[in-house]
């Protein structure tokens, strides 16, 4: 086995590739596909063969043609624009505010039992209840749409980061004091690598919520974004519309995950867990 | 000189841990501290360690007061503790991050090369072998140059064979600088082969029940009659510590059994 020198770690893991390897891990998404696929393929030939108008429930043929279409006139981009920026502003507050809160929380005794209980009475709070209350205070425009994702964002990443550092292993704490660690090399060194992992799972599940609270933020009342598509197919009849803005919110929440996980992945290659090795 | 003055600690839950223990280690000595469990031994590395405050008396270090973790001052652990999202090679150096990069790198490249681990620098802390993260602990503690390192129980998760071979590692370390060592175990063979003198300590609350001075030359062999002579009379100390009858041992048979109980 021809190995780098530099890296000899590398020896104990790295396992000549067999043809079975190599054909699970082909055969792994391919797996994935089979289902849509095949029900997508399914609906396209019962619609084509004429058992079914296909109307309500447009072929998949039909919907790509929409996609198409919106494209093409330069509509789409700018729905897809208004939304990304509604979600990227309100994910940027929610992240920011419920890292700092998190953070303050979980690091200090006297804070969390200060604010953990108004933050959990406001979390059990159904976060479109805030609705009617932000088109008052905030008005019917972005500001009101930003805040209700900002506020869907804010409760898994202030539980996130207060709960990972919370579970921060006090023996690792305890390794920081034997090297005397001050308070802010303590923060650097121990407990912002030990609370990343939880953390970037946290941004994961609030981007989630995010996509969520966007549809709900743009149907009360938008001229444009995706969830503007889905209520105007639904108010002129156009299955083939929302489908496509379904698609399209597929598409978008699944690469913007995604790009969380790139991001985050070097700084998580030391971790030790059944998932990191792609789960047996 | 480390200097122990009837330290004692009780905890906030009222456990009575350690009572008035006092004792003073020379520079370069090597301590075991022995007892059944709740004597009180990892009590007193905590304190020592500046992890825990005694509740009464007073550790000193060259006659400066230990109340917090010191510069000089080494602790290993019963677990490696190996900072897992370090690569082998930055766990070492961690403690030298006031260091210029070079100095560091050149200190954690000898030391690495000491503990017999030069081609794991790049590795992750889990993809080693428990008596490989175990060395990388040593060495990780080593490399600030302590003049006391602390030992709880350090090669107690390892098997037999590692744990010997770790023993005697320890001892080569040692001799390099040679820190003062003071090591908490439950192993009468650990603290036979490594130590100058082993405290035999007493449980509830804990104190010292007996010293017994090893003067053995080392390198030790642990199948010489010698050894076992030692290894009986701290055997026989734990037993009265623990109100246990006496038994004249005649049986040379297990004589190379690691464990006490």
């Amino acid at each position: 086995m021809a190995m780098t020198v530099d890296l000899p770690a590398l020896e104990q893991t790295a396992t000549p590739e067999t043809a079975s390897a190599r054909w699970s891990r082909l055969a792994r998404p391919v797996l994935g596909l089979a289902v849509p696929v095949t029900l997508a393929l399914g609906w396209e030939l019962v619609v084509a063969s004429g058992y079914s108008n296909g109307r309500l429930v447009p072929p998949p043929s039909k919907v790509f043609e929409t996609i198409v279409a919106l494209a093409g006139s330069g509509e789409l981009l700018r729905h897809i624009l208004a939304t990304l920026g509604r979600v990227g502003a309100g994910f940027a507050l929610g992240v920011v505010a419920g890292t700092i809160m998190g953070a303050i929380s979980g690091y200090w005794n006297f804070a969390r039992r200060l604010l953990d209980p108004t933050v959990q009475a406001l979390r059990a709070i159904p976060s479109i209840a805030w609705v009617p209350l932000f088109i008052l205070w905030l008005g019917i425009f972005e500001t009101s749409k930003v805040a209700l994702i900002a506020v869907g964002v804010f409760f898994p990443v202030y539980l996130g980061v207060m709960g990972a550092i919370l579970s921060v292993d006090r023996k690792v704490v305890e390794v920081g004091r034997v090297f005397r660690l001050s308070g802010f090399a303590m923060i650097r060194r121990i407990l912002l690598p030990a609370v990343l992992p939880a953390y970037v799972v946290s941004l994961r599940v609030g981007l989630g919520l995010g996509w969520m609270f966007v549809v709900a933020a743009e149907f009360m009342g938008a001229s444009e974004g995706l969830g503007y598509l889905l209520t105007d197919g639904q108010q002129l009849g156009k299955p083939a519309q929302i489908l496509a803005a379904i698609v399209i919110f597929a598409i978008l929440g699944k690469t913007t995950d995604w790009l969380i996980e790139v991001a985050a992945a070097p700084l998580l290659r030391w971790q030790d867990a059944f998932g990191a090795r792609g789960g047996q | 000189m480390l200097a122990l003055k009837e330290v004692g600690k009780t905890y906030p839950n009222g456990v009575h841990a350690l009572e008035r223990f006092s004792a003073e280690i020379a520079p370069g000595e090597i301590i075991a501290i022995i007892g059944g469990s709740g004597c009180g031994k990892s009590t007193l590395l905590r304190a020592i360690a500046g992890l825990d405050r005694a509740s009464t008396g007073s550790v000193t270090l060259d006659n400066a007061p230990i109340t917090s973790p010191h510069a000089k001052i080494g602790i290993i652990f019963q677990e490696p503790r190996l900072l897992p999202w370090l690569s082998v090679a930055d766990n070492i150096g961690f403690g030298l991050a006031d260091l210029p990069a070079e100095i560091r790198r050149e200190r954690v490249t000898a030391a690495l090369a000491r503990v017999g681990l030069a081609d794991k620098a790049a590795a992750w802390p889990r993809e080693l072998s428990g008596g490989q993260a175990q060395r990388v602990a040593i060495a990780r503690a080593l490399v600030p140059q302590p003049e006391v390192l602390l030992l709880d129980e350090p090669f107690s998760a390892l098997d037999a064979f590692t744990r010997r071979d770790l023993q005697d590692h320890l001892l080569d370390l040692w001799a390099d600088a040679r820190p003062t060592l003071i090591l908490v175990t439950h192993d009468v063979d650990e603290a036979v082969v490594l130590a100058d003198r082993v405290l035999v300590m007493r449980p509830r609350p804990g104190r010292l029940f007996e010293a017994i001075t090893i003067n053995l030359a080392r390198p030790r062999d642990r199948k010489s009659e010698l050894f076992d002579t030692f290894k009986r009379r701290v055997l026989t100390a734990l037993d009265r510590s623990l109100d246990r009858q006496v038994r004249e041992v005649t049986d040379k048979s297990s004589a190379g059994e690691a464990m006490w109980w």
